[in-house]
């Protein structure tokens, strides 16, 4: 027993050094922190509970059964952040440049397993050079199973990826299918095809972070939603972030308690709305004073800026928001502001979260580009995503919300709950000067009669009583309003209960 | 008495005037252009009439505009408050026309007085002291030379119809004495279409004094002096009442002189007498101002007289029941003006709305004149003053003391303000002694206002501060609902707090015995912290080690901006393990984009406001971008020279493109 102790021991300090002390220290010179310091980090202190500590790969070719280190590359198990479970693979750079072998992806699967069995949220660690190229198919094969998993997991299990080093070739198509992906500035990159296959074929020359950088991808391809500075930002976001999140797809997120008045009027809401139509105004602001303690989470704050997606709270409980920016392309939908806030709606629906809309839409951007990049079908996904949507939704109209863009922004035709509009909303087909050069197409040439006819339109439109008379929206609200009134809706909304037919799933125009 | 006035003016001193008239029982009316419509003085009065765009030349110096909406609303007088029309014999005179009284001296006075030569010749008569130097008008710049060796350098070359700095020179000697003539009388020509200059002695060490008035027209009284030595390119920073610097003799002896100007030109108001007083306490008349002053309120704490007031009842007619003996120094006041603009940035005036405006509560101690609200907006048309903040003590110490505390608490967001520059400035030594003189900020900040200026504070507090809000917010993580029964988050007392400077103080943080806060450990020593503050509060509010502080507090993801003294500390508190891990964190460089100006957005270039070569100050226009129809302005981040403009205005933009590189 004594000896099995002491070969334990000694097991267990080999495998906390991974790759051994001198590849750690070279990961700390790249700015990049060991595996197992990062679960530090991510989980409470001392919560972490770690499986597979001793697992080793089976691989006999090219001289790999000389080189075993225990854990094959990836740290799993789980542990608390907050007091709430999570699972955590950590993937370990310094262990054959945390290449995923066939042992290795089975740790992961073990960990996504016991996650969906028991409801909670699996959080990755990516910093991987790829594919074991020692063993080939069974290194494949690893790759698919997790990606499976991935699919299977989605929608019953918030999964939450962190890239914090390379994370190439097919290995991008894990994270690629979770929820949520970080990334850390200048240390961790994404792509299919690395920079010297792109100067191959393309003759492209082009750095790995200029390819797949944290910011490429969180301002430019919007395939990750997040960049940090370094590690322990990223990580220690990460737990905010977890704060909002429920376990999984049968339970309500989590609650905090706060002593922020659901009641708490802020009048300077009142002048937010510039008295020129034609003036942006920052929604933030808005949202910012609205919700719990001015405390907003903004997911993909870099990426489609014309769209604002992010948590908050209600008195204490978890609200997904999504609002048009006036201060960006006015606040317009296009291609990429439809994908990313139809994403958003689509997580919030899967994971329970009550979805609070700001409208200050002038319409869809004209123009080849979003014709051609086919506008058509992605602004369909957002339309399709408040469609089918069940969560309770609360929407404000602050000021435009024209045309078709009217009906995609959770309007009361798409199943809103409660649909506001401040005294400043403007409901109409399209704006007042654009409808009457239309109707009075013969009086273009004649400035006097158009201004004339376009203040006839601005009073009859320009205002939220038309769409009152229809019962389009529900109450016309002071902006100081505002917070009263949705936390009073959401509290209305708490035990709301609305199923779609049953189906295999939609369609969605993907 | 009358029974409803207009008031001709805007911002914190139309308020002003509304709150004295209000408590005589008068109504008040506003008027406001189009930019000032939602603005408080339109809130606060009780008949409003519009008068005109935005630009004060079309609204608010329109004479006929206002005149017929006095006679609209049927108001019997008008007080002009401070600028635009206050000092305009006209519009004095078109009152009178319509049987209007003006609240202010008469025509004759403000003619007297508008102009610098006759004033001095006036004041001379009137057997006032004045600055040694020519009156008259200097043909040319040799006669300039020939009077400026008469007077003795150094000598000062002033516009006769100028003001605020401009047209004004200093010359040590014949060549300067020769240039300064010439570039004051082209200055003077372009800015007030007068190119009228005289010559004075120039003061060294100079104190700026001045001796507020107060007449009925036959009673005139000295209410006190202040000092206005804290100017910024001949603009008031700070005010005080009385001045550190006079004695009895002095006050006494420039009081009556001040009075005996006034009775010169039949004065009839409350009106100012400004003095240059040199080293050896010698004083010279600059100038009368013949209306309300900004900073009249420390002359208001410090005698208890409410000066609008008495300029209503005396524009009605009433008689000052008040003597000289009556008048009576208590205590000291101090005023800040609060404006906004960035001091990092050469003060360039930053408008915009006011998406936070808290102002310290009002008490015994603090007042604050503002004309502004939470949410309204700083006009790019008007002064960008927000608001002038006024603290009352029993001496100069204590008024100092109150002053600080208050623009602690003073919670401005959304426009860039100078309070980090009065925190400074309240923070040096020299005056705090009350060694003051005209030159006090040009020689204590040679090289401008720079985040080093501020005053050094003990880090100590800050710490406390932090680690007390840290452990608050771990607490209330630790509250979340959902946790696994019997594993629940443990709250611990250790951490580690990162400054800007990278520098880690490890520090302990506990629930004090009596519950009422926390103590805070930092290098083996204990400090007690408590306040009430909770989340969202923008004003942490308490005690450390019984002092009081007030911090404002940004939260800044997953670390803190903690604003104190005019100074911002970006904080981390980190538990122990999370700092280890962090000194291991590349400290990066923030890649260096500011040579480019980039387009935000696509959109359609309108205009480019720069040329090549050109070089452009920090918070400058350089281009303007239309999307979706909305006309965005871009601004120069920093001081450059403009290499090459690489988009010609009528162009169309796509996100991130270059429009102009800097050298």
């Amino acid at each position: 027993m004594y000896e099995i102790i002491q070969q334990l021991d000694k097991k267990r300090a080999a495998a906390c050094l991974g790759g051994g002390q001198k590849r750690i220290e070279a990961q700390h010179g790249k700015g990049k922190l060991s595996a197992r310091e990062r679960i530090d980090l991510l989980l409470d202190e001392g919560s972490f509970e770690e499986w597979d500590m001793f697992k080793e790969h089976r691989c006999t070719d090219f001289g790999m059964a000389e080189q075993r280190t225990p854990g094959d590359g990836v740290v799993i198990g789980y542990g608390t952040i907050n007091g709430r479970l999570v699972f955590v693979f950590s993937q370990d750079f310094t262990v054959f440049g945390g290449s995923l072998s066939e042992t290795h992806a089975e740790k992961i699967c073990k960990v996504m397993d016991q996650a969906m069995k028991v409801g909670a949220p699996v959080i990755g660690l990516n910093d991987s050079g790829g594919a074991r190229i020692q063993e080939g198919m069974d290194s494949l094969a690893g790759y698919a199973e997790v990606f499976q998993r991935n699919v299977m997991a989605s929608g019953v299990i918030p999964q939450i990826s962190v890239i914090m080093g390379p994370c190439a070739g097919g290995a991008v198509y894990s994270p690629a299918m979770t929820d949520i992906i970080a990334m850390v500035k200048d240390s961790s990159y994404m792509f299919v095809t690395g920079p010297d296959v792109v100067k191959t074929v393309t003759h492209e020359v082009v750095t790995a972070e200029e390819l797949g950088g944290a910011v490429t991808h969180t301002a430019k391809s919007g395939v990750a939603e997040l960049a940090f500075d370094n590690d322990v930002e990223a990580l220690l976001q990460i737990r905010r972030l977890m704060d909002f999140l429920p376990a999984n797809n049968k339970e309500k997120p989590p609650v905090r308690p706060t002593a922020d008045p659901a009641d708490r009027e802020d009048f300077s809401l009142d002048t937010l709305i510039p008295n020129n139509p034609n003036m942006p105004y920052d929604m933030k602001e808005l949202i910012t004073k609205v919700v719990d303690e001015g405390d907003f989470y903004e997911i993909a704050p870099d990426y489609a800026r014309n769209i604002i997606t992010g948590f908050a709270r209600m008195e204490g409980s978890t609200i997904g928001i999504v609002a048009n920016q006036p201060m960006v392309l006015a606040g317009c939908l296009d291609i990429d502001s439809s994908r990313k806030a139809a994403r958003f709606v689509r997580f919030c629906d899967a994971f329970n979260i009550p979805v609070v809309t700001f409208v200050d839409v002038p319409g869809f951007l004209p123009g080849t580009t979003q014709e051609y990049g086919g506008i058509i079908k992605h602004g369909a996904k957002l339309l399709y995503a408040f469609a089918e949507c069940t969560v309770p939704k609360v929407t404000v109209i602050t000021r435009k919300a024209y045309g078709g863009a009217y009906d995609v922004m959770s309007s009361k035709h798409l199943r809103g709950d409660v649909n506001f509009a401040w005294p400043t909303a403007e409901i109409a087909v399209m704006g007042p000067k654009g409808a009457v050069e239309i109707i009075f197409r013969s009086d273009i040439g004649d400035t006097a009669k158009i201004a004339e006819r376009t203040e006839e339109y601005r009073k009859k439109f320009a205002n939220p009583f038309v769409a009152g008379a229809r019962g389009f929206i529900d109450d016309v609200i002071m902006p100081h309003g505002t917070r009263r009134r949705i936390c009073r809706s959401l509290a209305m909304l708490r035990d709301k209960k609305l199923e779609n037919p049953w189906k295999k799933h939609g369609n969605i125009p993907l | 008495m009358f029974d409803k006035i207009l008031i001709a003016n805007r911002g914190e001193i139309a308020c002003r005037v509304i709150k004295s008239a209000r408590k005589m029982g008068i109504k008040t009316v506003a008027v406001y252009s189009e930019a000032d419509r939602d603005a408080l003085h339109v809130q606060m009065a009780d008949e409003k009439v519009h008068i005109g765009p935005a630009p004060s030349a079309q609204s608010y110096l329109l004479i006929d505009r206002i005149v017929q909406a006095c006679k609209d609303t049927g108001a019997q007088a008008v007080h002009p408050g401070y600028g635009f029309l206050s000092e305009n014999k006209l519009f004095q005179q078109a009152l009178a026309k319509e049987g209007i009284a003006f609240i202010g001296p008469d025509a004759l006075a403000i003619e007297a007085m508008g102009d610098k030569i006759t004033s001095k010749k006036l004041a001379a008569e009137a057997g006032v002291t004045t600055v040694p130097g020519f009156m008259g008008i200097i043909k040319d710049a040799d006669e300039a030379v020939k009077i400026a060796g008469e007077i003795g350098y150094p000598v000062m070359i002033k516009a006769s119809a100028g003001g605020g700095g401009k047209g004004m020179r200093v010359a040590w000697n014949e060549a300067e004495a020769r240039d300064g003539f010439e570039r004051s009388t082209s200055e003077a020509r372009s800015s007030f279409g007068d190119d009228r200059v005289f010559i004075e002695k120039f003061i060294e060490q100079p104190r700026h004094i001045e001796i507020q008035v107060l007449s009925d027209g036959e009673n005139c009284l000295y209410l006190a002096e202040r000092e206005c030595s804290i100017q910024r390119r001949h603009q008031k920073v700070i005010e005080e009442a009385p001045s550190p610097f006079l004695d009895e003799a002095t006050r006494k002896a420039m009081g009556e002189q001040a009075v005996a100007l006034s009775k010169a030109v039949q004065y009839r108001s409350a009106g100012t007498v400004e003095f240059i007083v040199d080293a050896h306490r010698n004083f010279y008349f600059l100038e009368m101002n013949t209306r309300l002053q900004v900073e009249h309120p420390v002359t208001e704490l410090v005698t208890g007289i409410d000066l609008v007031e008495w300029m209503i009842k005396i524009a009605a007619g009433e008689k000052l029941t008040i003597a000289q003996d009556d008048v009576t120094i208590t205590g000291w006041a101090l005023e800040s003006r609060i404006y906004a603009e960035d001091p990092y940035r050469n003060f360039l005036p930053s408008t915009g709305r006011l998406v936070r405006y808290q102002p310290p509560t009002e008490s015994a101690h603090v007042r604050v004149d503002t004309g502004v609200y939470e949410g309204g907006e700083i006009s790019m048309f008007y002064d960008p003053m927000i608001a002038k903040l006024i603290t009352y003590g029993a001496d100069r110490g204590e008024a100092i003391d109150h002053m600080r505390t208050a623009l602690d608490e003073f919670y401005i967001r959304g426009v860039s303000h100078n309070i980090p520059f009065l925190a400074s400035l309240l923070g040096k030594q020299r005056f705090v002694d009350g060694r003051l003189t005209t030159n006090f900020i040009a020689e204590e900040y040679p090289e401008g206002f720079h985040a080093s200026d501020l005053p050094p504070e003990d880090p100590t507090k800050l710490l406390c501060v932090a680690a007390f809000i840290h452990r608050l917010v771990v607490e209330r993580e630790a509250m979340i609902s959902d946790q696994m029964a019997g594993h629940e988050r443990m709250v611990g007392d250790d951490y580690v707090i990162k400054t800007a400077h990278g520098a880690y103080t490890a520090v302990k943080c506990w629930p004090s015995d009596d519950a009422a806060g926390f103590v805070v450990e930092i290098d083996g020593a204990e400090h007690t912290v408590e306040s009430d503050w909770f989340f969202g509060q923008p004003l942490w509010e308490g005690e450390v080690d019984g002092a009081q502080m007030v911090v404002q507090v940004d939260r800044d993801g997953i670390g803190y901006k903690l604003f104190h003294q005019g100074a911002v500390a970006p904080l981390l508190v980190f538990e122990p393990i999370a700092a280890k891990l962090d000194a291991l964190m590349p400290v990066k460089q923030a890649p260096d984009m500011s040579r480019f100006l980039l387009s935000p957005m696509p959109g359609l270039l309108v205009a480019v406001k720069v040329v090549e070569g050109q070089e452009v100050k920090a918070g400058e226009m350089l281009a303007v971008v239309e999307a979706m129809k909305m006309e965005n302005v871009l601004r120069c981040e920093r001081d450059a020279t403009v290499k090459k403009v690489h988009t010609a205005a009528g162009s169309s933009l796509a996100v991130d493109q270059i429009i102009i590189e800097f050298e």
